[in-house]
């Protein structure tokens, strides 16, 4: 290449812009054929690639002696032994137009949450469908989770076109049997394309086997499609992630912006606090920019000294973000264990990360008819309409008006894992206008008039562990020193103000919380209060813990092993759930989280019930709680 | 070549420009690390990809420096021109780093032409990463690995979550939605993020021509000397290779593709003296930047099986 060429091409290739599709079918529908034609035919496969390819391909391949491209793809040892795509896997390919980055997602149902990772970052879906077969539940399938995630931008991909004769009328009907489906599914635009991914017709360029199709072949159309959403008009939206002070004359707030832009001088609000002020510079290491928009990674500095720190949002004055602690979002459950309504978890959402509950769950979404059904809990792979409650109000748009503040994750606070995704679509009322009705009588004034510290003595076991008989003859002993009690007892309190609940873990999760606010109530009032419940998960326990202030809480974990709690057996339960007259029984078919950190360890088997509840009344004493 | 100054101006003013978006992403990953981790590491590894990181690493935190330190893990088989340009660029830039070498695999004399290439690799990098992180308490390491440069690390999320025994479990990745990163692991646990996982190759020497990034003369062409092994052209850096019988050093004109231990990597025969030429050369290759190196050819699948016990 002559020198003179060379500058050429580089001129064209800053100037290129960057799409970000994903294909989504079934590996029958030959997704990972059609990308590896792609990757093929735009010259980005390597001969020492290619002679891999024809090796694996005599290994795996299933297209006999030709090459199987879906082997390009196909990257973990797993899946190319069984001839699956079990992960997101991103390619690369650039033709003179643009750039591409293509999420490459599995197609089972199974994998759900895969494709709504891939499509998180996308701007366009290709779905495929096979020919001989039209469109799927799968297709419908795609299709939703596609328009979940706010992809505005669709393309049909008909494949396998030859294996029906490349023929006009098959194709027809899945065009109109498609487009009938995504009436409902608001796509800016939606294109049919036959093709043969196989041999590359319609691919690349259009193929005179197909010539009564008259639009253009899928890559010149992707290298045409106009998908700079309006993202540069929207309100403009900085999530603060870094707060850089190198020194004591600098302290700028680094972010990428996530909608909108901004200029120097234009005034900004902290969306949360509502403190407003304006932009003095918008620094990068290049030199100062006049104007920022949506994408650029800037440092922003303010004319003066406002709170900002991570997570908060700056928004211009004039277009502000709701702020909020309730809202309602669709969530997408992504683990093994369910979503438990009442459990608390943590939601990010940009650069903010809170304690968040699921409130509520509307209902969830038959992600292949789209008809909703009520529900209780969320399994992997399921879609759900809920309200959601966070522990203080963030600030936030409906994601269908900005992905970047309107998605969140949810994290399991034990395992630490991605357990979900969600999507807000509104909220739900402006915290800013609920206020805590202030009292003049608070906790400390009736603590005092008592004479007492109050505190919930939480005990957690087993079933016939010991806890109810210890926890009354504590309240006996506190009563007879003049203190003032009240017994939240788990049998008791499930004859009343839980009697709707049942014993599922979703059940025991909100029995729980409401025993939990109830301790809390009594704490205000002033009084010790003794619960005692079987209680059986970590997360519950956690969340009841934090409802109060640090040193309100004391956890009695009362340990008895199973075997004797079975030998005890005092209401005769053990016996009948072991012969199945009773489901979800702790320690039979439903697990129980022993505390990993309790105040206070009763051993039941060392210790008598008097006896431990004088050591309980002695811990009560050495922490102050008594004197 | 376009002062530097000028050269970024190009690139702001195409905002939309895949290398502007690139370069965004990577600096908001950088930041969110910076933010959310305790105690983070940069790899450094001296080639051309840890020369756009370190790169962008500069602009991220700008006017700071970056609030994490720089570890190259030093085989003690790297080309002697690497270790200068380390050195000077560490002195220039004035940022933090730390030298690790497994002593013991010195001690026990691990060296890639009696050991092989596996056992060489697995002691000296990968053993000695995983000491080093252990040593200094790391919460989570910056890679330069990109999705297009093998099967297994197209599907390797951005933030890729290792076991305290700093294993990776292919089937047990968090999934990875829009920009949000999953930071939270617990004690002895970390996460091996990947900045440029999204660039290409090209986009990395497109990149480095824009910006005009400092390099290793050893990815230009100059007379070096050289021995053809198994069809391998082996840079000869010092006197600890020893010749076989037959063999002999040539001076020829190669350069790099990749770097590493010079005993592991393949020169090419090629007079690009220029950024230009090397990226005009790059557009009309027809063998992937891996092939250079030795550690891929072992066996199918070997990158994957590395990277679970804990390989970059």
């Amino acid at each position: 290449m002559r020198p003179e060429d060379l500058r050429a091409y580089l001129a064209k290739q800053h100037g290129k812009s960057l799409l970000r599709f994903l294909t989504c079918g079934s590996v029958d529908d030959g997704k990972s054929t059609l990308i590896g034609r792609l990757l093929y035919d735009t010259k980005l496969v390597f001969e020492d690639q290619l002679r891999a390819l024809e090796k694996d391909s005599k290994k795996h391949g299933t297209t006999g002696d030709d090459i199987d491209f879906a082997l390009l793809l196909d990257g973990l040892e797993a899946e190319r032994e069984q001839g699956i795509t079990i992960d997101v896997a991103y390619r690369f390919f650039a033709t003179e137009k643009r750039k591409y980055i293509v999420a490459d997602t599995p197609g089972h149902e199974q994998y759900t949450r895969n494709m709504a990772t891939g499509a998180s970052n996308s701007d366009l879906a290709v779905i495929l469908v096979d020919a001989r077969k039209g469109v799927l539940t799968q297709t419908r399938r795609h299709a939703y989770i596609c328009s979940l995630l706010r992809i505005r931008h669709v393309v049909l991909a008909v494949n396998k076109i030859d294996l029906v004769g490349h023929s006009e009328e098959i194709f027809r009907t899945i065009e109109r049997e498609f487009r009938d489906f995504a009436e409902k599914l608001d796509f800016a635009t939606l294109v049919a394309i036959p093709l043969s991914a196989r041999f590359g017709d319609n691919v690349i360029e259009r193929s005179a086997k197909i010539g009564w199709y008259k639009g253009p072949a899928l890559l010149p159309y992707l290298d045409t499609i106009d998908i700079d959403t309006d993202v540069e008009s929207n309100p403009f939206r900085l999530p603060v992630q870094w707060v850089n002070r190198p020194n004591l004359d600098f302290r700028g707030f680094a972010g990428t912006i996530a909608g909108g832009a901004v200029r120097k001088g234009d005034h900004v609000v902290v969306a949360n606090s509502g403190r407003t002020t304006t932009v003095s510079r918008i620094v990068t290491q290049d030199g100062d920019l006049e104007v920022a928009a949506a994408g650029d990674a800037i440092t922003l500095t303010l004319a003066d000294e406002v709170d900002v720190s991570r997570g908060d949002v700056l928004a211009l004055s004039a277009a502000r973000p709701e702020v909020s602690s309730q809202f309602a979002a669709h969530v997408l459950w992504m683990a093994e264990e369910e979503l438990l309504p009442g459990r608390q978890y943590l939601i990010k959402i940009g650069t903010k990360t809170v304690p968040a509950s699921v409130t509520e769950l509307k209902h969830k979404v038959d992600v292949n008819s789209l008809e909703h059904f009520a529900a209780k809990t969320l399994q992997l792979n399921e879609v759900g309409f809920c309200n959601v409650s966070t522990a203080t109000p963030i600030a936030f748009d409906a994601y269908a008006d900005n992905r970047d503040t309107g998605g969140f994750i949810i994290i399991d606070r034990f395992t630490n894992g991605t357990v979900g995704a969600g999507m807000i679509a509104f909220g739900l009322r402006r915290a800013t206008n609920v206020h805590w009705q202030a009292l003049d009588v608070n906790k400390h004034a009736r603590a005092e008039h008592k004479g007492q510290k109050p505190v919930i003595l939480w005990f957690t076991g087993l079933s016939g562990s010991g806890k109810s008989t210890i926890a009354n003859i504590v309240e006996r002993k506190l009563l007879l020193a003049g203190r003032h009690t009240y017994l939240l007892d788990g049998d008791n309190v499930r004859h009343g103000l839980n009697r709707d609940l049942g014993f599922t873990d979703a059940d025991r999760v909100e029995n729980i919380r409401r025993v939990a606010e109830t301790a809390k109530l009594f704490v205000d009032a002033g009084l010790i209060v003794l619960v005692s419940f079987i209680s059986p998960f970590r997360s519950e326990r956690r969340s009841a813990r934090e409802l109060v202030m640090p040193g309100e809480f004391l956890e009695v974990f009362v340990d008895t092993p199973i075997e004797v709690c079975m030998t005890r057996d005092p209401k005769g339960l053990y016996k009948r759930a072991q012969a199945g007259e009773i489901k979800n029984f702790t320690g039979i078919d439903s697990p129980y989280e022993p505390p990993e950190n309790a105040e206070i360890h009763v051993k039941t088997q060392e210790l008598a019930p008097e006896a431990a509840a004088d050591a309980i009344i002695a811990r009560l004493q050495s922490v102050g709680v008594l004197p | 070549m376009s002062s530097p100054a000028k050269a970024v101006t190009a690139i702001s003013r195409t905002r939309h420009s895949h290398l502007a978006r690139l370069e965004a992403e990577s600096i908001t990953i950088m930041r969110e690390v910076a933010a959310e981790f305790a105690n983070p590491v940069m790899l450094y590894s001296i080639g051309k990809d840890s020369s756009v990181m370190l790169h962008l690493a500069m602009k991220a935190f700008y006017p700071a420096k970056p609030p994490f330190p720089f570890m190259h893990i030093d085989t003690t088989w790297k080309f002697r021109e690497m270790i200068t340009f380390r050195d000077k660029m560490a002195r220039e830039l004035g940022i933090k780093l730390i030298v690790h070498k497994n002593e013991d695999g010195i001690k026990r004399g691990i060296n890639p032409f009696d050991s092989g290439s596996s056992l060489h690799t697995q002691v000296m990098k990968t053993e000695a990463l995983r000491a080093a992180l252990d040593k200094h308490g790391f919460d989570a390491a910056f890679g330069g690995a990109r999705r297009d440069e093998e099967k297994s690390r197209a599907k390797e999320r951005i933030f890729s979550f290792r076991t305290a025994g700093h294993t990776w479990d292919p089937k047990n990745q968090r999934p990875e939605l829009w920009r949000v990163f999953n930071a939270r692991i617990k004690k002895g646990e970390s996460i091996r993020v990947f900045p440029i996982s999204n660039w290409t190759e090209l986009d990395i020497w497109e990149y480095i021509l824009a910006e005009n990034i400092p390099i290793v003369p050893l990815y230009f062409a100059a007379k070096r000397p050289v021995v053809v092994r198994d069809g391998t052209i082996i840079m000869r850096d010092d006197e600890r290779m020893k010749l076989l019988p037959g063999e002999k050093v040539e001076e020829r004109v190669v350069r790099f593709r990749t770097l590493g231990c010079y005993p592991l990597t393949g020169g090419v025969a090629s007079p690009a003296t220029t950024l230009e030429e090397i990226v005009a050369e790059m557009l009309a290759a027809r063998t992937s930047e891996r092939e250079g190196r030795v550690i891929d050819h072992d066996e199918n699948a070997s990158m994957e099986k590395k990277k679970r016990e804990g390989y970059f």
